[in-house]
């Protein structure tokens, strides 16, 4: 299944929010102020984000204004813009054996899901997985991924609930790389970034599983609740603060009008985003593609117009 | 303890200070801070548009008082408005029904009803002496069910189960339990769920008609965005929800989600969840709120009561002084005292215009109250002219102030210094609206200079 189709479902709002709007700017001759200020409401309506919207908007003023310029040439300029926001991820590589990633993010945003997803395409791709129960904190947590594990046929490590995370990380490890897998996936509690006790607990798994060998994790990409509104940008600078992140996964992209928050995210720091999550389900997780998100965004936007 | 937006509001309206009122040309600005920083807060767009009319017509006319700065006086204006369309007042459950009374639980993936689930039974057993049951209806997510059992046993809260049945089934099945077994409150969790998922949303809507629920509560994570209204208009349309849970509370949102989700359906905000652990949930406080979605702190309570405890002709009068110079040690005393009334120094030194911008940390406020004490012990004469004291005066004041001579000459120096800089001031002030200068440690007296 291509990301462009499973995204579109969900674009279809911001898309065709986009258009109505468009329409008016182009019809209507040449662009003023005001229908710039409507646009960049009806952006942020159609949650591409409020700093996205305005940095859209922004590149229209610039280059727009007072101009009379066809729907296409409209559209090109945001587009233009929206790619340059964005950037496409490096091709995920194997770094050693075992590749080591630390799944990190604040509470509920879909870490534990994100892991079942990730070993379960890992091992269709004949990878052997090793998942980890780092977290130990939440109630059931360690159960849940072990229901994940059985459901993707990973290898799964755990402690007791209550143990210290950092053993456990230190743990899967080693066992990783006895049973020579090829990937570890680490579970972490959910935490919110202003914890700074919590971060400081985050900062040990990673001392702790660098002293197994320096070169770990590999990757550490946090989990970002699509639906989160402007915190969303917080919480990346604060974890990338505290531990250079290689990627991030968006999740919850399955529901309506979103995807826009992924533009403010990429404009305010140059962090990949890895990985689209589009539903509860095994297989619903998708790479993330630039130019396959952009055209979702605005290609064929008025071609499309009666979709929906 | 000044925020962004008191600031820009601030920076905004610094033309304003020497005018009267606050008219629809010099609030334009000032109202576009504020639905900047509503959106960045996350409140709805169009919630913010009917916002930022309401406070327009609010603030037109208003007289600017002289004990606060225009910018204040409209983020007090918002922040009244905010705290009215938040419900005003804190709202307690009624659970007023025939026993066992339900609580549904409800909303989007991972937005805390599990959690609040547990923290509403352990609030309502320990604060309104009940005797709740849990019910597990979430047999989608993996160890949903050991999630609740786990939290049910660490507050000894039971939780009715039946694995991975029919959810409609196991809430008819529990609420039976319930009455059986003589509970007279029972809470069911339920899996999250899009609101576009049509097939889950039906299977709520039969809960809800099988058990008639007192409660159903809509739990919304205090993070989410823009999307927040769609998903609580349609859980709302399909349920009629009665109250709203928000969870995360703790973290650095500010929370503008909560004002468009009670705006669009009117429904209260109950709860606040402040934390992981069960106990760790409040009661919903509109005052709170608009604070922090206006990301303020203390400015609005400060302002209040500077507005009660200033009083304006008190200013009037010791403005005149001051422009004539006439300000004596009398003046001196009662403006120490006003101040202290109004609370830590550094706070109220963070009101008055122009000191605001000063390294705070540097007042001493221990110093004040040697001046204070100084000052009291001088007669009213000598305050009135303080020429008049001379070393044996000065001996006296020393001693029943408990203080030194060396002091006294020091309160007498600070005191001339002060009348240098408002000659100065009353200079300044016939040019432009400067700031009201500070001593090196010592507080000011309490005036804002206006134009004439
Ligand atoms: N609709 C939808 N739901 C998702 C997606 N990813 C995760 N979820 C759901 O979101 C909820 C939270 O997911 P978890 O994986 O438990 O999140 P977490 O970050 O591990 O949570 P904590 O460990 O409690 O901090 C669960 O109900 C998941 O089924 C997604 O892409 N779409
Ligand atoms: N910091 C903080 N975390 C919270 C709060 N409420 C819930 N959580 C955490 O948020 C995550 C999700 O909470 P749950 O109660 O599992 O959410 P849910 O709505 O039941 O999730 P699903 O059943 O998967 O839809 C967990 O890690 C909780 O510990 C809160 O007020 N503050
Ligand atoms: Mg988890
Ligand atoms: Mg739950």
């Amino acid at each position: 299944m291509g990301f462009l189709s499973v995204i579109k479902g969900g674009l279809t709002k911001t898309r065709n929010a986009l258009l109505s709007e468009l329409k008016g700017i182009v019809g209507a001759g040449k662009i003023t102020d005001e229908m710039l200020e409507n646009l960049e409401e009806h952006l942020i309506k159609a949650d591409v984000g409020v700093e996205a919207a305005f940095l859209l908007t922004d590149a229209l003023r610039e280059n727009a204004l007072g101009k009379s310029l066809s729907t296409e040439e409209v559209l090109g300029i945001m587009r233009t813009e929206a790619e340059r926001l964005l950037s496409d991820p490096p091709p995920f590589e194997l770094k050693g054996k075992p590749h080591v990633i630390l799944v990190i993010g604040v509470n509920g945003a879909g870490k534990t899901t994100t892991i079942g997803k990730l070993a379960s395409r890992f091992i269709s791709e004949g990878k052997k997985v090793l998942i980890a129960a780092g977290d130990t904190f939440r109630a059931a947590a360690i159960e849940q991924l072990e229901a994940w594990a059985e459901r993707s046929q990973a290898d799964f490590v755990k402690h007791q609930e209550g143990s210290d995370p950092a053993a456990v990380a230190y743990d899967a490890c080693e066992a990783a790389k006895a049973r020579g897998c090829d990937v570890v996936l680490i579970d972490t509690a959910g935490r919110l970034h202003n914890k700074d006790h919590l971060m400081e607990e985050l900062r040990k798994v990673v001392r702790v599983i660098k002293k197994h060998d320096p070169s770990y994790p590999h990757d550490l990409w946090l989990v970002i609740d699509g639906n989160t509104g402007q915190n969303t940008i917080n919480q990346t600078k604060v974890f990338h603060q505290s531990f250079p992140l290689t990627g991030l996964v968006i999740t919850k992209l399955d529901g309506t009008a979103k995807g826009g928050s992924v533009l403010s995210i990429s404009s305010a720091l140059q962090i990949p985003i890895r990985w689209i999550g589009m539903g509860e389900q095994i297989h619903q997780l998708v790479p993330f593609n630039k130019q396959e998100y952009v055209e979702g965004l605005f290609e064929n936007a008025l071609s499309n117009e009666d979709a929906n | 303890m000044f925020s962004q937006l008191t600031d820009s509001l601030e920076s905004t309206l610094k033309k304003l200070r020497g005018q009267g009122t606050l008219t629809e040309e010099n609030v334009a600005d000032a109202l576009r801070e504020v639905r900047r920083a509503f959106l960045e807060a996350d409140v709805n767009f169009n919630v913010t548009r009917d916002f930022v009319k309401a406070v327009k017509e609010k603030a037109l006319g208003t007289d600017v008082l002289l004990s606060v700065t225009p910018g204040q006086q409209i983020v007090k204006i918002i922040n009244d408005e905010l705290i009215q369309m938040m419900g005003g007042e804190t709202k307690e459950l009624q659970l007023t029904g025939v026993p066992p009374t339900g609580i549904m639980m409800v909303g989007l993936q991972g937005s805390g009803k599990t959690t609040f689930a547990g923290k509403i039974a352990l609030y309502m057993r320990s604060k309104r002496k009940r005797k709740p049951l849990l019910v597990a209806a979430d047999v989608y997510r993996p160890a949903a069910i050991k999630q609740l059992q786990v939290l049910g046993k660490s507050i000894g809260i039971p939780v009715y189960e039946e694995g991975q049945g029919n959810p409609v089934e196991i809430i008819k099945n529990g609420h039976r339990y319930a009455i059986e077994n003589g509970y007279d409150l029972v809470i069911y969790d339920t899996a999250g769920r899009l609101q576009i998922d049509d097939v889950l949303m039906q299977e709520l809507e039969q809960a809800r008609d099988a058990v008639h629920p007192e409660e159903i509560l809509f739990v919304a994570d205090a993070m989410i965005g823009q999307e927040a209204v769609s998903v609580a208009e349609t859980f709302f349309q399909r349920l009629n929800f009665t109250g709203v849970c928000l969870s995360k509370m703790d973290g650095d949102t500010r929370g503008g989600a909560a004002l468009s989700i009670k705006k669009m359906t009117g429904v209260p905000i109950c709860f606040v969840g402040l934390g992981e652990k069960l106990s760790e949930i409040d009661l919903f406080h509109p005052d709170r709120m608009a604070s922090r979605i206006l990301g303020m702190g203390d400015v609005v309570s400060l302002v209040e009561k500077a507005q009660s405890v200033i009083d304006e002709k008190d200013a009037k009068d010791l403005k005149k002084k001051i422009f004539n110079n006439t300000f004596d040690l009398n003046d001196f005393l009662k403006q120490l005292r006003t101040i202290k009334k109004l609370g830590r120094i550094k706070d109220i030194m963070g009101l008055i215009p122009g000191l605001n911008k000063l390294p705070l940390d540097q007042i001493n406020e221990k110093e004040l109250v040697y001046v204070e004490a100084t000052l009291s012990s001088m007669t009213a004469k000598e305050r009135e002219k303080p020429s008049i004291i001379d070393s044996s005066r000065k001996k006296r004041i020393a001693s029943g102030s408990g203080t030194s001579v060396q002091r006294v000459n020091q309160v007498l120096s600070q005191y001339d210094s002060m009348k240098e800089m408002f000659k100065k001031i009353g200079g300044m002030a016939q040019k432009q609206n400067g700031g009201t200068p500070v001593g090196s440690n010592y507080t000011p007296p309490k005036v804002k200079k206006k134009r004439k």
